[in-house]
């Protein structure tokens, strides 16, 4: 179930025809992979929700690190802000699935304006340790808050009613698995216009040279804090949807650990490129899920060595790699 | 009173033991400008080879910790060569997974080969005995530790300010290219202080070990706290870094003592504060 799309070049992506087409096949083909998850692996639909969950996260982290350039170690501040707002405000009654993940999206954006408004006072190294420092705050407020996030036991005792009114959220977790899918090719699809638009270009420029963009007369701060806010709602979403399928809020998605493994999966799949963001996870995550069950610390050694790999090998991941044998194989075509 | 001495002395203890570790840091990043994640690794390497000659071969503790720094030096030696070079000029982010990956491949392989339970390295009974100090009885190893301190602050103070090989170092520290002009050899230069990082993070490994203990994710677990206090101080500053240590050791165990319900709740605050408030860290220069 791998989702290798031809992904977009680093340069202005042009509103051409072929540009179009590529995403809808691309689109198209999120849905295939998705699919086929579905009836490829039926006993493992809990683990399939978590990965989109997750993808939904890395998602939001490829907006920041990728699109503008803010290397963050923090990111599942964002994630928890969104799955606890849900949580509580699934246990306090509001039990509507979808309002709850607009309820996790307001969180996540809420704790993305915070975040941004924070670490975009630092450049570099001190913003790095900014952004840690938020996730490590957060995590021990939650914990410190037992009252309303249940503390280390986590929050449980989540009970989403059904969607619509009409499919339950049932042991299996197909409910679960269609909902997050259609939520995230959702997600997607906005996405790429958000990235393809003017306010996109802006944050890639701002990536690519802070101070030329600053003489346009362009505003900086108020451009990133809004990519801020965007990301936060994703991530939250992301939350939300962790907390809705698992009925569970533990204080591991506000973790130093979850944001550190993020970013691996965004590097892992490429930054950049949202197909990067997906494809880090899926793979990410599948590994994990078969050798951690064997023993967790040959898990880290293995991490860690396809962590130094890909910096090594392929500092544009497994997207700007196969783009690569793409475009080799089509200069040797063209001869 | 008597608290706020009996804390402040446990606090300096803390302080001076985090310092030795992160002055190490403190120094690749200022002058190879390379954000080491895996620095608290090298520090684990060191604890867990203490912790072998000291508890299973029966080494004395001196001795424990000259192996240690020595056994951490020549396995970085590789390490360095191979991997570090490479990232010497990149970005951050490249250079922050690098180091996180050779991070968990370290807690990965100490594991296979140690087993994942807590390392224990057994004190003298010199250091391991409670000493008066007047209004409280500390033990010895804390005094030991806060000497450790004074020693590596004050030599590394002397070796940077006042030997040939400090000015060499500045001046790369300033500008690489030109000091290579100059005829200072900058390879040595980053080679010799790597060394030195790398050896003072496994002696702080060592010592500090009643503070940080050596446990299986100690890599992971404290990485964090280290890149914190080195980027409060601002890298590459011993001043800097002497304040940092001694802030947040103050800060940290001041919380644990009075507030232990919400652990690491103002360490993390007081480090948002300070870094809006000094960007650059305390001493840090403009890069």
């Amino acid at each position: 179930m791998q989702v290798i799309a031809p992904s977009e070049k680093l340069v202005a992506p042009s509103h051409t025809g072929a540009q179009i087409g590529r995403d809808v096949a691309g689109v198209l083909l999120i849905i295939a992979a998705g699919l086929a998850g579905y009836w490829l692996f039926p006993d493992n639909l809990a683990l399939l929700t978590r990965v989109i969950a997750v993808a939904l996260m890395v998602l939001s982290l490829d907006l920041i690190v990728g699109y503008c350039g803010i290397a963050t170690l923090g990111h599942a501040a964002l994630f928890g802000a969104g799955a606890y707002a849900a949580g509580i405000a699934c246990v306090n009654g509001v039990t509507e699935p979808l309002t709850l993940i607009v309820i996790g999206a307001v969180g996540g954006a809420a704790a993305g304006l915070v975040m941004g408004t924070i670490m975009l006072r630092a450049h570099g190294l001190p913003q790095l340790v900014l952004s840690i420092a938020i996730v490590q705050l957060f995590h021990e407020a939650a914990n410190k808050a037992s009252a309303y996030t249940g503390g280390s036991d986590g929050l449980s005792g989540l009970m989403p009613s059904p969607l619509f009114g009409v499919f339950e959220f049932d042991l299996w977790g197909q409910t679960a698995y269609l909902f997050g899918l259609i939520l995230l090719v959702f997600v997607f699809i906005v996405l790429k216009f958000v990235v393809s638009s003017p306010f996109g270009m802006l944050c890639r420029g701002i990536k690519e040279d802070q101070v030329r963009i600053r003489a346009m007369g362009a505003f900086v701060f108020p451009v990133l804090l809004k990519m801020f806010v965007i990301s936060g709602a994703v991530a939250g979403m992301g939350g939300a949807l962790a907390a809705i399928s698992t009925q569970v809020v533990g204080l591991d998605s506000v973790s130093f650990e979850l944001s550190a493994n993020a970013l691996v999966m965004l590097v892992l799949g490429g930054l950049g490129t949202l197909y990067g963001a997906l494809v880090g996870t899926v793979i990410f995550m599948g590994f994990e899920h078969v050798v951690s069950s064997i023993n967790p610390f040959h898990w880290m050694t293995m991490v860690g060595a396809l962590l130094i790999a890909v910096v090594l090998a392929a500092p544009k991941g497994l997207s700007g790699l196969t783009d690569r044998l793409f475009a080799s194989g089509r200069a040797k075509g063209g001869r | 009173m008597q608290t706020i001495l009996s804390i402040g002395l446990d606090a300096f203890a803390y302080g001076m033991a985090l310092f030795i570790i992160c002055i190490g840091l403190s120094l690749t990043m200022g002058l190879m400008r390379v954000v080491n994640l895996a620095h608290g690794a090298f520090a684990m390497i060191a604890g867990y080879i203490a912790s072998y000659a000291a508890r299973d071969l029966g080494m004395g503790y001196a001795i424990a910790i000259a192996l240690a720094i020595l056994g951490t030096i020549v396995i970085s030696i590789p390490l360095e060569r191979l991997l570090f070079r490479r990232i010497y000029g990149s970005p951050e982010l490249t250079q922050v997974l690098m180091t996180i990956g050779i991070t968990f491949c370290v807690i990965g392989i100490t594991n296979y080969f140690f087993g994942p339970t807590l390392k224990t390295i057994p004190l003298p009974e010199a250091l391991a005995q409670p000493v008066d100090v007047g209004f409280r009885t500390i033990s010895a190893h804390r005094l030991f530790v806060i000497a450790c301190g004074v020693v590596v602050a004050t030599g590394l103070w002397f070796l940077i300010e006042k030997t040939a090989f400090g000015i060499k170092l500045r001046a790369t520290v300033d500008n690489a290219a030109m000091a290579d002009a100059l005829g200072v050899r900058t390879q040595v230069v980053y080679a010799v202080s790597f060394a030195i990082a790398i050896g003072l993070a496994a002696l702080g490994g060592v010592v500090g070990a009643e503070f940080l203990p050596i446990e299986p994710y100690y890599a992971l677990r404290y990485m964090v706290t280290f890149l914190v206090v080195v980027s409060v101080g601002g890298a590459g500053s011993i001043p800097g870094a002497v304040v940092a240590c001694i802030v947040l050791g103050a800060i940290d165990t001041t919380g644990r003592y009075l507030m232990p319900e919400f652990g690491n709740f103002f360490f993390y605050a007081a480090v948002i504060g300070i870094v809006c408030v000094f960007p650059r860290g305390f001493f840090g220069r403009a890069q």
